[in-house]
């Protein structure tokens, strides 16, 4: 179990400013996918969660928004943490939850075992937070759709191979499907569901 | 300091920011889908911009500058009413030039000067449904979308053209983003519609009223609907703006006298004054030589 002294403190220091300015690198993040961010906005949750994933919990999360968290996150303070910052329940159903973390290296089920809205209410979907190695140095893919002018490169280090399958199956079924927040440290990259991902020719 | 209640930054609890929050990604990842949220009583009626309002006052920052609009000028009730609320409510430093603006409010039109990255412009949005005017059930225009069924809308344009000869819709021009939601501009004039199509800047529409909230990311298609032998087109002006000369831009009629004066300018004003800066003028412009 974590300590106490872990799960009250760890949240932002100036939780108005913080959120507003960690929302607008999400707004800009899902505006512009595959721009990366560096937040400026400080949160230390209890490991393996990682503190941008915490930083978009906070500014995000709330009583509205039941939370997926992988095993072993939910065998950590984790939990606790998010309950006591943003007053968000833990879910162990995969398609009621607004939100799902995955922390680094963790396995992760299958897109569509998220919520994915309805062909009436495509908004209705899971966001998926998942912490990866880094947002560079990795496959190289090749990204376009809307926010992307022309074509841009993605080379996320540290997703598993059949990432591409899960994301070409969340785009055919567009407006369906989840979006998807990678994070590395400090750092997040946005997929909204319209980004179209290839293998970059050599 | 005064007694009066303070306000959050920017007005809104932080609970509420937070759902407009998440309901503008969810409006970006899914390009023209009106996104269903709580909208609140603001401090000004419906009708006034609260769509508008919810979303700036969501968006903003410290760092941000605000420009705010109305039909294209800085000076008009709603957008000095508008502006002046934001500066007390956030504090927040106000422009009327484009360029230096991160944030733009408007009301039915888009600014002259092209629009940058980093830039924002949010909308405030009447009626959010295009097809609402066919059909009054949300249930039904809800299934219309889900099931991409807009025939009714062509056949809206078509009988414009029966009755008319050509397509008499001028203003909230139905627009089709990303090849998929048909998406009402909000009633900007059909001379803006292109300014929409692979914009740089964000544009974010927020409907107080009707509680929604939609999205065009940067670098997205925005075709305006029409036929092979009606191709949409943009309004044409016989004259340049009378005060600084500019063709190619959107004008207002401007009454001058009860024995049919009238003038046309520049409906975006600081589109007009910057021209008018840089020594540009149009047939009626005051000249200072010329009062000398």
């Amino acid at each position: 179990m974590a300590s106490q002294s872990q799960i009250y403190a760890g949240a932002f220091a100036d939780p108005v400013f913080a959120a507003q300015s960690v929302f607008r690198d999400l707004m800009e993040g899902f505006a512009r996918p595959g721009a990366i961010k560096q937040l400026s906005a400080k949160s230390t949750p209890p490991a393996p969660l990682g503190a941008a994933a915490g930083a978009v919990a906070l500014t995000l999360c709330d009583h509205d928004t039941p939370v997926w968290l992988t095993p072993s996150l939910g065998k950590s303070g984790v939990p606790q943490w998010i309950a006591f910052h943003t007053g968000a329940a833990v879910t162990a159903s995969k398609t009621e939850a607004r939100f799902a973390f995955v922390e680094k290296s963790a396995a992760f089920p299958g897109f569509d075992q998220f919520s994915l809205g309805t062909q009436e209410y495509p908004d209705r979907s899971t966001t998926l937070v998942i912490e990866v190695e880094a947002l560079t140095g990795g496959r190289a893919l090749t990204a376009k759709g809307p926010g992307i002018k022309d074509e841009t490169e993605v080379a996320v280090k540290g997703l598993p191979e059949v990432f591409l399958e899960f994301w070409t199956a969340n785009r055919a079924i567009f407006p369906r499907g989840v979006d998807l927040v990678l994070t590395a440290g400090e750092e997040l990259l946005c997929l909204p569901r319209t980004t179209r991902l290839s293998l970059k020719e050599a | 300091m005064n007694d009066l209640a303070t306000y959050n930054f920017a007005y809104l609890d932080e609970q509420t920011k937070r759902m407009i929050r998440r309901a503008i990604l969810k409006a970006i990842a899914i390009p023209g889908y009106q996104v269903p949220f709580a909208s609140r009583e603001m401090p000004m009626p419906y009708g006034w911009g609260t769509g508008g309002v919810q979303v700036t006052a969501s968006i903003l920052g410290p760092e941000d500058v605000l420009k705010v609009i109305d039909q294209g000028a800085d000076d008009t009730t709603n957008a000095v009413s508008i502006r002046a609320f934001f500066q007390k409510v956030a504090n927040v430093a106000v422009t009327t030039r484009t360029k230096e603006a991160t944030i733009i409010q408007t009301r039915h039109r888009i600014p002259e000067e092209k629009l940058s990255e980093g830039q924002t412009l949010v909308y405030q949005v009447p009626i959010p449904e295009p097809l609402r005017f066919l059909e009054p059930r949300e249930t039904e225009t809800r299934k219309m979308h889900a099931l991409e069924e807009y025939g009714l809308m062509h056949v809206k344009l078509y009988e414009d053209i029966a009755r008319n000869g050509h397509i008499a819709t001028t203003y909230a021009y139905p627009v089709k983003v990303e090849g998929r939601y048909v998406m009402d501009p909000s009633p900007t004039p059909k001379f803006d519609n292109p300014k929409m199509h692979m914009s740089e800047a964000l544009q974010l529409f927020g409907a107080g009223r009707e509680k929604r909230i939609y999205a065009v990311p940067p670098y997205t298609d925005v075709v305006s609907l029409d036929f092979d032998d009606h191709p949409f087109e943009i309004q044409s002006f016989d004259k340049p703006c009378a005060l600084c000369g500019a063709e190619d831009v959107y004008l207002d009629e401007v009454i001058l006298d009860d024995k049919g004066g009238r003038m046309f300018v520049c409906s975006d004003t600081d589109h007009c004054e910057d021209r008018r800066a840089c020594g540009h003028a149009g047939h009626m412009l005051a000249r200072k030589e010329a009062a000398e």
